[in-house]
């Protein structure tokens, strides 16, 4: 097993090296600095001057991969390929536009990404299991095709309906919970319950129809029957026998997003007032501040691929046959 | 000299490409039968005609407004013709009282009386604080807007009776077409066809009346601009139905070539083309579109002499997004079909073509494409709907269509503060949200009725 991690993290090198260099195409290639510059400052009244100032200050005045003026290494270090692309293996992640430290930034958001995006991980796929598993229980009958429908349904909406329209009638016509903002520590909680809330309601339709779809394939397999034949009771035959052979294509989805709720939810947050990694990266579309968006887009990747090891990993955890080689 | 000049945006011109390309598919595969029979598999399920139907209806619309003019603008003193810098579509056209009459802000909809209070000059100068009357919303109605109710009623009633006057005249036309093409066609699946028509009649009725309700009032309300919301809600359907669909035009040829060439090849060139993918996959999707757009703006920012005319330029950026929305999509769809060529490639009949001799791009033209086709006709029906709903979003993020670009993400985004109003200002919200839901439900619907018939494992 440990080989095979070995393995894996090392074919996650080659995959970062493409989405830094994919990156940096898209970032310094497809547009000059000169271009953002020029776009930051506004495109009109802009002089040479102040577009060269704009630069120097960011760093964006060095040449793109090789540096001629300087001797030794630094004609590769000095330049924005080094000092912006290649540092982000380091977690070297630099300075925003507006000047502020991004690693900072992100050590201090991800608390609050973490506080709303794990209760909604994991109430959600507690909800959507148990949700499809009724449906399964009741299988072919008129509520099983009710839930269906109610599914499609939900699947149907915005997710800004489920966000604007809760915000609405929960926060200011009940009054219950504060319309937004965040207090940080345990005191937070009443600003938690409805994003949480929403956040659940709004991926349960997609993903409670996907779960009925895997146990309605388990339930048609001989092991069912011998295990129905043998006297057990469906409750225990789904919950026991079914729930427990569709954990791998259930994991195969799950297990993957686990390291992503480090980015938190991007629309969630700006709506609520989190000051987390979502809203973060939000704001820095909305500033056009490109470093900041470099950066997410780095860690983003990153956790993707220790999501997919932990995929793996967990496959043996839920099925013995499954061995890592 | 001709009173208007016909404008072919880009979308435009693809939108009508890839009509000309279904029908033209559609055409070529009336002789296969395995496929035929898919398809009256489909068309036996009540859902899939009723969805079908809606959707038409759509299509109609967004088609209707993808045909494009400039009007000639009054000859000038020097002579010759000169065109209006505004490009308006068929569409405007036929809903010109609408979007010509607009009012000061917010109104209710179907009110007579605006949303909130403003000066008024009443007789004999004197000024007080009132809800003005409407210029436009229930105009004929007189001063104080009396006998509003029953004249709601009166043109609900004359509307839907219109709508089902036209219905059956329309449908007595195409049973007597269809009767004289051939007559197989009806009577294979009795409920879904009724249910077909049921929707039909029910969808015109519904625009009888509407537009007998339109005729006097704004039925939406106005949003805070006094545009009417009605008008902006049926403009937003072909900003969803070009980036559901032309996006997917993106997406095929790129998850096509690769997918095939990646399972069929194998080797290096399979370990290339899997190395890209992950590449792709492994940025989260917002992030990726959001940098792609952030760089397409500057492009169209620093370039504003590419484009003659406003309209041009947002376009432009609705094709970029596609462009851009296609580009990072593929991988999903390629990777299936990868998957599925892996299996074919061991097949019999695809190991005898290659004893025989023949090439590679025949065999892989000739008996792979054709049996992964099932794929991806799933796999675009799957992703329109999700494409609709992500345009609102990415609208909302500040990443998607141009701002001046009417569509659900941008109306959405300008409303989203409404609610907070007090009293709530909900129906430009509600009217987007509906309509949004009808056309992503339709297709939702559509596509589950897709994937049964056409899915070897289900069927």
């Amino acid at each position: 097993m440990w080989a095979y991690l070995v393995r894996r993290i090392l074919y996650a090198i080659p995959i970062l090296i493409g989405v830094n260099l994919l990156t940096f195409l898209l970032f310094f290639v497809v547009n000059t600095p000169d271009d953002i510059a020029r776009m930051q400052l506004g495109v009109k009244r802009v002089t040479p001057e102040a577009i060269d100032n704009w630069k120097r200050e960011r760093g964006y005045h060095l040449p793109r991969f090789f540096n001629d003026d300087e001797s030794g290494t630094r004609q590769l270090t000095e330049t924005i390929f080094f000092q912006k692309s290649a540092r982000m293996f380091a977690f070297d992640f630099g300075a925003s536009d507006d000047g502020r430290d991004i690693a900072r930034e992100i050590g201090q958001r991800m608390g609050p990404s973490l506080a709303i995006a794990v209760p909604t991980f994991v109430l959600g796929l507690l909800v959507a299991i148990c949700f499809s598993l009724l449906l399964v229980f009741f299988r072919a009958s008129r509520l099983d095709v009710a839930g269906v429908v109610l599914c499609v349904a939900m699947m149907s909406i915005s997710s800004l309906f489920y966000i604007i329209f809760g915000q609405w009638l929960v926060a200011k016509v009940w009054q219950l919970v504060p319309i937004s903002g965040y207090v940080g520590g345990i005191d937070s909680w009443p600003f938690l319950v409805l994003p949480v809330l929403i956040g659940v309601f709004a991926g349960l339709g997609a993903s409670a129809r996907w779960y009925r779809t895997l146990f309605l394939e388990e339930i048609g397999r001989d092991y069912v029957r011998t295990a129905r034949a043998k006297g057990v009771s469906e409750r225990v035959v789904l919950f026991r026998h079914v729930l427990k052979n569709a954990m791998i294509p259930i994991l195969t989805g799950v297990v993957v997003v686990i390291p992503l709720l480090f980015m938190g939810s991007l629309l969630i947050e700006s709506f609520f007032g989190i000051p987390g990694l979502g809203s973060y990266t939000i704001e820095a579309i909305q500033a056009q501040d490109f470093a900041v968006v470099r950066a997410m887009v780095f860690i983003g990747s990153l956790l993707y691929i220790v999501g997919l090891v932990l995929t793996d990993i967990s496959y043996t955890v839920v099925d013995p046959r499954v061995r890592l080689e | 000299m001709s009173a208007f000049q016909p404008v072919l945006l880009w979308t435009d011109a693809a939108l009508f490409a890839l009509l000309a390309c279904a029908v033209v598919v559609g055409v070529r595969q009336r002789g296969d039968a395995l496929r035929r029979a898919a398809w009256q598999r489909m068309l036996s399920r009540p859902s899939a005609t009723v969805s079908l139907v809606v959707l038409a209806f759509f299509v109609a619309i967004g088609l209707l407004d993808s045909l494009h003019f400039r009007r000639a603008l009054p000859p000038s003193a020097e002579g010759g013709v000169h065109y209006a810098a505004r490009v308006e579509s068929v569409l405007d056209l036929l809903l010109a009282p609408l979007h010509q009459n607009p009012e000061k802000t917010y109104s209710a909809p179907l009110a007579t009386r605006a949303f909130v209070k403003d000066n008024i000059e009443r007789d004999g100068g004197v000024v007080g604080r009132d809800y003005p009357r409407l210029a436009y919303g229930g105009a004929h109605l007189g001063e104080g807007g009396e006998g509003r109710a029953t004249d709601i009623g009166r043109r609900l009633a004359v509307g839907a009776v219109g709508g089902l006057v036209l219905a059956l005249a329309l449908a007595g036309a195409l049973r007597a077409l269809g009767r004289r093409g051939s007559g197989a066609t009806n009577g294979t699946a009795g409920g879904a066809t009724r249910a077909g028509w049921m929707s039909f009649f029910v969808m015109l009725m519904l625009i009888g009346a509407v537009s007998a309700l339109a005729a006097g009032y704004h039925v939406f309300g106005t949003d805070k601009v006094g545009q009417d919301v009605l008008y902006l809600t049926l403009k937003s359907v072909r900003t969803a139905l070009i980036i559901g669909v032309v996006t997917t035009v993106v997406t095929l040829p790129i998850a096509i070539a690769l997918g095939i060439t990646a399972g069929y090849l194998g080797g290096w060139v399979d370990d290339f083309i899997q190395y890209v993918y992950t590449v792709i996959n492994s940025i989260p999707g917002v992030l990726l579109i959001a940098a792609a757009v952030l760089m397409m703006q500057v492009v169209i920012e620093t370039h504003p002499d590419w484009f003659a005319t406003a309209a041009e330029r947002a376009d432009a950026r609705l094709l970029a997004l596609c462009v851009i929305l296609g580009m990072t999509s593929w991988t999903g769809l390629c990777r299936l079909l990868r998957a599925e060529t892996l299996k074919l490639r061991e097949l019999e009949y695809v190991q005898a073509a290659r004893a025989f001799g023949v090439g590679t791009a025949l065999i892989l033209r000739r008996h792979v494409l054709p049996n992964l086709m099932h794929i991806v006709l799933i796999a675009l029906v799957m992703d329109f709907s999700a494409l609709v709903l992500a345009e609102a979003v990415l609208s909302y993020v500040g990443i998607g269509v141009d701002p001046s670009t009417i569509s659900f993400g941008t109306m959405i985004n300008a409303a989203r503060m409404e609610l907070a109003r007090d009293p709530a200002v909900w129906w430009s919200l509600a009217a987007a949200f509906v309509v949004m839901f009808a056309l992503v439900l339709a297709a939702n619907l559509l596509a589950d009725a897709v994937r049964e018939a056409f899915d070897p494992r289900t069927a």
